[in-house]
């Protein structure tokens, strides 16, 4: 490495920026994905000999499955790379533009934003109004002085200025004051870099090029190109000299010890122009060799080899750009906008800022009182077009803080699902927040006091996602792991660097030093330049980790099943259910070669099952000493899935069989999961319970508790708790072994479930319960079963896991919701941990935050994936900390406030009781709206005020008391309720919201009328509908939606048409009461129907039930209970609860 | 006279006993419990080591209290009677699934472990107080 890197010494600075450019550039951002990339690396191959040789094992090792398939994770970090790359650039501008130049009548415009902002596969056929943008903007000067380009490049912070903003800006601000001495020789070099620099920019663009699906890049308008190429030259300028400048004065200036280690970097300033001389694939070769020499996994190593290949993808980008200057530049010069914005943006950020839009579609956003209300301000919108991002931000919050009359708004619902509330920070940083899917704060405007906090009665805390599905996921291999040496933070977007040696952590202060390894960029595969190493450019990212990271070697997928067999079980049917499905997603269950599989299954004994290689058929190992369980045999009962594949075929084929004439109905769970934790603890991971009824015989047995004629009293729900310790002791100890244990409970009498469930509440497991299973009396039920497990099989699972979230100083963490142990005060102890799993956590301010305008959360979750790789992946959430009153209350984000307060109320009802839990949510509403209205002045007397912001507080909150887990007076099962109580504790918060708070939409007269239109086929926008009969008629068809559920309700004199051409029936009377799919019919009508179901469906993980509800059939009344506007018998309408919420307030 | 001041002496040497024992329990929950707090040892090895001593502490307290009522001397017995009682109501009132009065599943939510902290500060502060309250009668 060091000979070649002394090979050119003349190269000097500018052949590092030429490395950066060249590589970065053309190859870099978007290649690096292997995704489509794989086949080009083995041309690559032939091409370099030395370096790719080095580069496949990293390759093979950093995903397991060698060469030939594109692995998962390295899917997703193409997916990012490019994604960001080709979508980003030209997306923030036309954003900040059409905002700023006329923002007065920007809500109107936001048509052409229509597109659907989070979802790539659009973002790419729009890129072209990138290109339009720019010139209406120079029809502005006025507004946007000569700097403008820059000025959308370098976006300004607005509200809250921070110097870590991982643009390249930050170095030229922090320097430009000392970079004189090095300028003039650098300046020299100035001609070059315009077309070097192009190339550069071009980089993000150009990683769509070469892939057909984004022909957008591929055919610029030129017309426009000419003066988007003018200005954005400019912008090039001013950012070489940004970047480069601090370069030079580095190495001319820096103390000369700081050349020691690095070796290839060259001797001080000499400004050798040598750069379009080096051949172009030098660079590839000599990061080819670093990554031989040093035979780490480095970074590099993992990059290196992807990069190797980018080369000659970048000669041919480069040759072209040099033979045909004056078509190449311009086309490459498309996005020049972008180029402030560092590569990688989660794509999710992509919609423009000011606009709280991310839906997909938004066409028809406009809320009741919005357009009125943009025009009392043109004030304030001229400024925000004189100040570029800020303007929106302090408009959205105005918005967000104008004042609600709840009694007389009658249309409270918006028409589509509200976004997230944006958290009001500058646009670089806004970029590079963590999604709120996966990392969400109840307050995105931090108080800086407890003080504040308490003034605004609302609760603080995160909710968290941390395991989700993500489409996109940058992964790290790295020797080293860049965290704070004094907190242990990872290094992430909102570092600050104060120098190119030295970084500031955000969460404790402390100053840490860089470490050498991270000043190489293996994305660009430039050197010195640690604020662009994906680790600083992505909110979320993975890391693969050392052997530090393990206390013993990763754990092999490991699975359980432990089945009731008893009477009860063999006659709900279960055990063919699960048999089928199991059979059918043997291949697909998450693991490698390792996997093991055991089978156990129990009635008033335990049996094992032997599939040890090379028997003839399975053999059953009958254990009848329950008191005192013990495992009959140690080697064959867990046995490996491949080598016994056949043998665990021919059991799970006869093992419906085996029990059918079984007279035995005790049921001893107890002693069969005490067997389970025996045979598992070597190992650890996941077992899977099956139970159908109350255990009954050995430890842990549990008597029957509900009194059933108490069902529906408004009094006190007793045995919310568990009545034994059993579980949770053993849930502990499952904790401590790694082992998950996950419950099935389908049962159609009480089975204690508030008992049975602690078993997988401490251990991280998940519960799923199906009260009343029968395979063939209820198909409904049968199908969400066979549905879950599918899922459930087959989706991602990490091993022996353990999470830590930390925060800014000053704030910290006292309460934790979820399945999980607490081992010590941060430390969330993780058997299982499933990407369905959701978190919350509440926070108190210890300290005063006054001195920082930021506040950060981190949530790191170190698991060993099912191909035995030990990982950690990182989320990083940033927001600002605000000293009004006003401004938490703007930032308030309702759906996470409700969520945090269902967990709350849960637990309060279990440690207090049930109307306690009740009367804190009431509360909750009653002092919050008491405090704004004791800080707002400008506001009328009478009515119930609420901010915008905080208008769906009172009915989230009646939703909330009307859910089966806190209602009273209506008769709910006790397991239904605890049932529901677990859901609400460890379901993540879009789920949760769904569940407390349905969608309803009227189906039978949809039309394209705004309608989405994804991939050729078209999606139907009907407008949320707020949940009371009143909305529903006799003529309509009406979809609610409530996540694990869904209702069709058809009206008695729907459309005759809707009936025969969507559900496939005559008329209204024919329909069968028990339906439970949409027949897939070839009419429009059905397309229709169906294509905006399963758009619904799009984003979940567990499909809904669904039910096909006949206006008069008896199972109307499970659809009416989700209309929680309306009045029971026994709780509020919507409107009384206000009037009580205003009578409390007036006491 | 002279036997009613030997028992009361003798008395009083018992509940100094059974304070020095307390000392030990009271010192012992302190310091598992900033243990805890430092993450030095996890949630349930130290739960179940604070578990071990409720009961002996709650006899020990009720033992004294007792005592003090048979030697009459109403100023220290009402003054042991409501720490006694606490003993006996936290215990009386642990949740059925619980795993004692600390549970390692909740120690670490809604501040219990500083409502701990503070209880058994409060203890020390108060068995203190006796100590020297029993030394000088």
């Amino acid at each position: 490495m060091s000979t070649q890197g002394n090979a050119n010494p003349n190269s000097s600075v500018n052949n590092y920026s030429m490395s950066s450019t060249q590589n970065g550039g053309g190859a870099a951002p978007c290649q690096n994905g292997p995704g489509q990339m794989y086949p080009a690396m083995y041309t690559a191959s032939s091409y370099y000999s030395s370096a790719p040789p080095a580069a496949y094992p990293t390759v093979a090792g950093h995903s397991a499955p060698p060469t030939g398939k594109t692995p998962v994770s390295s899917t997703g970090y193409s997916g990012n790379y490019y994604q960001s790359s080709s979508g980003l650039s030209p997306y923030p501008a036309p954003g900040t533009h059409q905002y700023s130049n006329a923002p007065g009548q920007s809500f109107q415009q936001t048509a052409p934003y229509a597109m659907p902002a989070g979802y790539y596969g659009q973002v790419y056929s729009h890129p072209s109004q990138g290109q339009t943008q720019p010139q209406p903007q120079q029809l502005q000067p006025n507004l946007m002085p000569a700097s403008s380009g820059s000025n959308l490049g370098a976006p300004l912070y607005p509200i809250v200025s921070y110097p870590s903003a991982p643009g390249s800006s930050q170095y030229g601000t922090l320097r430009s004051s000392q970079t004189t001495a090095g300028q003039p020789p650098v300046s020299t070099v100035m001609p070059p870099p315009p077309t070097q620099s192009s190339l550069q920019q071009y980089s993000q663009g150009i990683g769509a090029t070469p892939t057909p699906a984004q022909p957008g890049y591929g055919a610029p308008p030129l017309s426009q190109a000419a003066t988007v190429n003018g200005q954005s030259n400019a912008v090039q300028q001013h950012y070489d000299q940004n970047l480069h400048n601090p370069m030079s004065h580095h190495y001319a200036a820096g103390p000369p010890n700081s050349q020691g280690p690095d070796k290839e970097r060259p001797p001080s300033g000499t400004p050798g122009t040598s750069v379009h001389s080096s051949p172009q694939h030098h660079p590839g070769l000599l990061y080819g060799d670093r990554g031989v020499n040093n035979a780490i996994s480095s970074a590099a190593g993992d990059h290196s080899s992807s990069s190797s290949d980018h080369e000659e993808e970048d000669e041919e980008d480069e040759e072209a750009d040099l033979a045909a200057p004056p078509a190449g530049v311009p086309a490459k010069q498309a996005p020049p906008f972008g180029y402030n914005y560092p590569t990688m943006h989660p794509a999710y950020q992509q919609n423009p800022a000011p606009k709280p839009n991310p839906s997909p579609s938004h066409g028809g956003y406009n809320p009741p009182g919005y357009q009125p209300y943009s025009q009392p301000f043109p004030s304030l919108s001229e400024l925000s077009s004189a100040l570029g991002g800020l303007g929106g931000v302090s408009e959205l919050e105005a918005e967000t803080l104008r004042p609600v009359n709840l009694l007389q708004e009658r249309n409270i619902l918006p028409p589509k699902r509200a976004p997230p509330p944006e958290p009001n920070l500058s646009n670089d940083l806004r970029k590079v927040n963590c999604s709120p899917d996966t990392f969400r704060c109840t307050l995105t405007n931090i108080p800086q006091t407890q003080a504040l906090l308490n003034k605004a009665r609302l609760p603080l805390g995160l909710l968290l996602h941390p395991f989700r599905d993500l489409t996109q996921l940058p992964v790290i291999t790295s020797n080293t792991i860049v965290r704070c040496r004094s907190c242990r933070t990872y290094i992430n977007p909102f570092v600050s660097f104060l120098d190119q040696r030295r970084w500031k952590c955000n969460l404790c202060y402390r100053v840490n030093d860089v470490p050498d390894e991270f000043m190489y960029n293996p994305v660009t595969r430039s050197y010195g330049e640690p604020h662009k190493r994906p680790e600083v450019q992505n909110s979320t990212v993975e890391f693969i980790a050392s052997s530090d990271y393990m206390l013993r070697p990763p754990q092999p997928a490991v699975y359980l099943f432990l089945l009731d067999v008893s009477h009860n079980a063999v006659e709900s049917g279960y055990l063919n259910v699960f048999c089928q499905s199991l059979l059918d997603n043997l291949e697909k269950l998450p693991g490698d070669t390792r996997t093991h599989i055991g089978f156990v299954t129990f009635d008033s004994t335990v049996h094992f099952y032997n599939l040890q290689e090379g028997l003839s058929q399975p053999q059953m190992l009958v254990v009848s000493d329950i008191d005192d369980v013990f495992i009959p045999t140690h080697d064959s009962l867990l046995v490996n899935l491949k080598e016994s594949k056949e043998l665990v075929k021919d059991l799970l084929n006869a093992l419906p069989g085996m029990f059918t004439h079984t007279r035995e109905t005790q049921s001893a769970l107890g002693p069969a999961l005490q067997a389970a934790y025996k045979l598992m603890s070597p190992t650890g991971g996941r077992v899977t319970v099956f139970q159908t009824q109350l255990p009954t015989l050995g430890a842990g047995l549990l008597q029957s508790r509900e009194d059933p004629n108490l069902r529906s009293s408004t009094k006190n729900v007793l045995h919310l708790g568990p009545a034994t310790d059993f579980y949770k002791k053993l849930a502990l100890d499952c904790s401590g072994q790694q082992i998950g244990v996950d419950l099935f409970l389908l049962s159609s009498q009480y089975s204690d479930l508030a008992s049975l469930a602690c078993v997988s509440k401490y251990s991280a497991g998940s519960v799923f319960y199906y009260p009343s299973f029968h395979h063939i009396h209820n198909t409904a039920q049968k199908q969400k079963f066979q549905k879950d497990l599918q899922r459930y099989l087959t989706r991602k699972i990490g091993f022996e896991a353990v999470m830590r979230i930390r925060c800014t100083k000053g704030l910290s963490i006292h309460t934790f919701h979820g399945n999980f142990f607490v081992r010590s005060t941060d430390l969330l102890s993780l058997a299982n941990v499933n990407p369905d799993s959701g978190f919350a956590v509440q926070m108190s301010i210890e300290e005063s935050l006054a001195d920082t305008s930021l506040a950060c959360f981190q949530a790191a979750l170190l698991y060993t994936s099912s191909k035995g790789k030990r990982r950690i992946r990182v989320h990083t959430l940033c927001l600002p900390v605000v000293s009004q009153l006003s401004e938490v209350f703007a930032g308030a984000d309702i759906q996470a406030i409700s969520c945090l307060l269902a967990n709350m109320a849960i637990d309060r009802s279990i440690s207090s009781s049930l109307s306690d839990a009740r009367d804190a949510l009431v509360n909750a509403v009653v002092d919050c709206l008491t405090a704004y209205r004791a800080n707002g002045s400008n506001i009328q007397p009478s009515g119930l005020i609420a901010p915008a912001a905080l208008r769906l507080f009172p009915l989230y909150v009646l939703a909330l008391l009307k859910q089966k887990a806190l209602r009273t007076g209506t008769s709910t099962r006790l397991d239904e309720r605890v049932f529901s109580m677990c859901e609400l504790k460890s379901q993540p918060l879009q789920q949760i919201m769904r569940m407390v708070h349905p969608d309803l939409y009227r189906i039978d007269n949809m039309t394209e009328q705004a309608a989405l239109h994804l991939n050729d086929s078209v999606i139907p926008q009907p407008p949320l509908l707020q949940l009371t009969a009143e909305k529903l008629t006799r003529e309509g068809a009406f979809l609610l939606d409530c996540g694990s559920v869904m209702y069709l309700w058809v009206g008695k004199c729907c459309n005759e048409t809707f009936i025969r051409d969507v559900l496939g029936f005559q008329n209204y009377a024919s329909l069968p009461s028990n339906m439970t799919e949409i027949p897939e019919l070839q009419t429009t009508y059905s397309e229709r129907t169906r294509a905006f179901i399963s758009w619904l469906l799009e984003s979940r993980t567990f499909l809904p039930a669904f039910h096909v509800v006949k206006d008069d059939a008896s199972t109307k009344t499970s659809f009416f209970q989700h209309l929680v506007e309306d009045r029971t018998e026994s709780a509020f309408s919507y409107y009384e609860f206000l009037l009580h919420i205003q009578q409390q307030m007036s006491k | 006279m002279e036997a009613a001041v030997f028992i009361l002496s003798l008395v009083d040497c018992c509940a100094l006993i059974f304070l020095s024992v307390y000392f030990f329990i009271i010192t012992l929950t302190i310091i598992t419990l900033s243990d805890l707090e430092c993450d030095y040892i996890n949630a349930r090895s130290c739960c179940s080591k604070l578990n071990k001593w409720v009961i002996p502490e709650m006899i020990a307290q009720a033992l004294a209290t007792v005592l003090m009522l048979v030697s009459m001397h109403w100023f220290v017995f009402l003054l042991n009677l409501p720490v006694a009682s606490w003993d006996v109501y936290r215990y009386v009132k642990v949740p059925m699934g619980n795993m004692g009065v600390y549970d390692p599943t909740e120690i670490h939510n809604r501040g219990q472990l500083k409502s701990h902290m503070k209880e058994a500060m409060i203890k020390l502060g108060f068995h203190l107080l006796c100590f020297f309250i029993y030394l000088y009668r």
